[in-house]
């Protein structure tokens, strides 16, 4: 199978720190890939690299085959690569539905229309808020952004992602802050998107990771520790030496509810 | 969509005190037949301050040198008339093009700054601007300005007559027309897309949106209304002179807006004639201290009503009608 996302030989230096040591990844159409490492792993800033908010100091990213390296993070967005943020990055000031509306908008470009009312523009209206009701946001659709829980407001992240019409979706710790409760809440909603789309989900929790991915990626120090099938990676004891050691004092026995 | 509280959304209906707003404006020409030249300059600032909310308090984009348009535009207008072009309205439309076309060179420069460097560089233009006209005798007059501008009647009828009657209605169709468009693309999924850059500027190009060109469209289409507001001024007062371009023309004009509230589309059409109406009434009051009656004024609405005039009654508005509801 093709991969609709790639990256050969990615490096990354801030100042003394190299963040990223010639990384490879493949993504298939269709993937759920867990990229897993401790803090300070570099996954921040591969995330960065493969959506062109950072530029590499070398090697390139494919995007459905296509070299798109030199693409800014808005041409790499129109061509499918959608991601959402670990802190979430939303329009406070603006309500929930006009949130996804901004995104759909563009999605659909009518955002480049002049001289026709936004509240005319029933298509885009209606499918934002049919995407809002399916991710149970229909009825704060018309609450400020910063007035929400912090629980609804990542849901919000997933919904913009969502109405952008992804064809590959990097996740950046989607459970991060919600509350225990909540995140199986996420995960059916990940669980339920259709199966040809590549998702790429940094995750912690290893809960969230066992029951999401098909294959997990292990960056240590910038660079690629292994790659395989959760169980092969989990009962890898070098995985557990350098990342999975201290994670049992980190996350209190109650979070197990939702495994 | 009867069940829409979107703001944004719903920008294009009309609200009741719009009606109100422009129904004052037309009758001020009855009410103050003597002061139709004030009148007139308060337009044409309302107007120039409409052009800076459209980039400062709908899009972001810190202005500080706005007068870069309006003196372009006031200059381009005296020059046309001077070489013969004498016919207002197309005189004015291609003043609003050199605007334009003006901010067209500069927007890359501006929009790809933010924060203090935006602030800076607006200013150096603004500077750049008025020097040029300053030394560049041969096209300005420099100090002198471009005096004894002669005007077709407006729409081949309407003479410019002395007291000013001509002037009015002109500059208040202009700032109506002008208006009507700002407020149409805001109401836009264009003018949403803009209120997304001035929120978040980074998650919009995750989205996919192209930043720069939105931008541009916003801050080229104010310098066209920009260009027109300066035209109107020359096309009014027959004359151009170096104090359109000045730093304290772009500063009366933001001063305005934030006294009106920023973002409002309302805001320096509110603004505009409290500030100047303040300023006249104080200095015929005390010549020499007016200044203080102004600057009191202005730290009072910064203190006091973050959101300017029109916040202070919103937040009114909202009380009565919160105690309203409570009683019932």
């Amino acid at each position: 199978m093709s991969n609709v996302l790639e990256a050969r030989g990615l490096w990354k230096r801030f100042g003394a720190l190299q963040a990223t040591n010639g990384v490879d990844l493949q993504v298939r159409a269709g993937a759920r890939l867990a990229l897993i490492g401790p803090n300070g792993a570099g996954k921040s800033t591969l995330v960065g690299l493969l959506t062109g908010q950072l530029r590499p100091d070398a090697g390139s990213v494919l995007l459905n085959g296509r070299d798109v390296t030199r693409d800014q993070a808005a041409s790499r967005a129109r061509q499918g690569l959608i991601r959402t943020f670990q802190l979430n990055n939303l329009f406070r000031g603006l309500t929930v539905l006009e949130n996804v509306f901004l995104a759909v908008s563009e999605r659909l470009g009518t955002a480049r229309v002049l001289f026709r009312p936004a509240g005319c523009c029933h298509e885009v209206i209606d499918r934002a808020s049919h995407l809002l009701d399916a991710l149970g946001l229909g009825g704060v659709m018309h609450q400020c952004v910063w007035r929400l829980p912090y629980g609804q407001q990542r849901l919000l992240e997933i919904a913009i992602a969502l109405s952008l019409d992804p064809k590959v979706l990097l996740l950046d710790e989607p459970a991060a802050g919600v509350p225990s409760a909540e995140v199986a809440r996420v995960m059916d909603i990940i669980e339920a998107l259709p199966s040809e789309l590549a998702i790429v989900m940094i995750e912690h929790d290893m809960h969230v990771v066992r029951r999401f991915a098909t294959e997990v990626t292990v960056l240590v120090a910038g660079a690629v520790l292994l790659s395989g099938k959760p169980q092969d990676v989990m009962a890898s004891e070098e995985v557990h030496r350098v990342y999975l050691g201290g994670l049992g004092d980190r996350h209190p026995p109650g979070e197990a509810a939702h495994a | 969509m009867s069940r829409l509280f979107s703001p944004l959304l719903r920008r294009h209906r009309l609200q009741r005190f719009e009606i109100v707003y422009w129904l004052v404006a037309v009758a001020v020409f009855f009410i103050f037949p003597r002061n139709l030249a004030l009148a007139t300059s308060i337009l044409v600032m309302a107007l120039f301050a409409l052009s800076l909310d459209l980039v400062l308090g709908f899009s972001g984009i810190v202005s500080f040198g706005h007068a870069v348009f309006f003196g372009v535009g006031a200059y381009a207008a005296g020059l046309l008339a001077l070489g013969g072009y004498a016919e207002p309205i197309s005189g004015a439309i291609i003043a609003g093009l050199v605007a334009g076309f003006v901010a067209l060179l500069m927007g890359p420069v501006v929009i790809r700054a933010s924060g203090l460097p935006q602030i800076m560089v607006t200013l150096a233009f603004a500077v750049i601007a008025y020097e040029f006209a300053n030394k560049a005798v041969w096209l300005t007059r420099g100090d002198d300005g471009l005096g004894g501008i002669k005007l077709m009647p407006l729409l081949g009828v309407f003479q410019w007559t002395a007291l000013g009657q001509t002037a009015y209605w002109y500059a208040l169709g202009w700032l109506f027309v002008l208006f009507l468009l700002i407020r149409t693309v805001l109401s836009s999924p264009f003018g949403v897309a803009l209120q997304g850059c001035r929120e978040n500027i980074v998650r919009m190009r995750f989205i996919g949106t192209p930043v720069l060109g939105r931008l541009m469209g916003a801050y080229v289409l104010s310098g066209f209304v920009a260009g027109i507001a300066g035209a109107i001024s020359c096309q009014t007062s027959k004359f151009a002179g170096l104090d359109t371009l000045s730093i304290d023309r772009s500063i009366d004009a933001l001063v305005m807006l934030v006294l009106g509230g920023v973002g409002r589309l309302y805001g320096g059409l509110l603004g505009a004639p409290v500030y100047m109406l303040v300023r006249q009434i104080a200095a015929e009051w005390n010549p020499f201290h007016w200044m203080f009656v102004v600057g009191g004024l202005l730290v009072f609405v910064v203190m006091l009503a973050r959101g300017g005039i029109l916040g202070l009654l919103e937040a009114i508005a909202g009380r009565i009608s919160s105690k309203l509801s409570g009683k019932r």
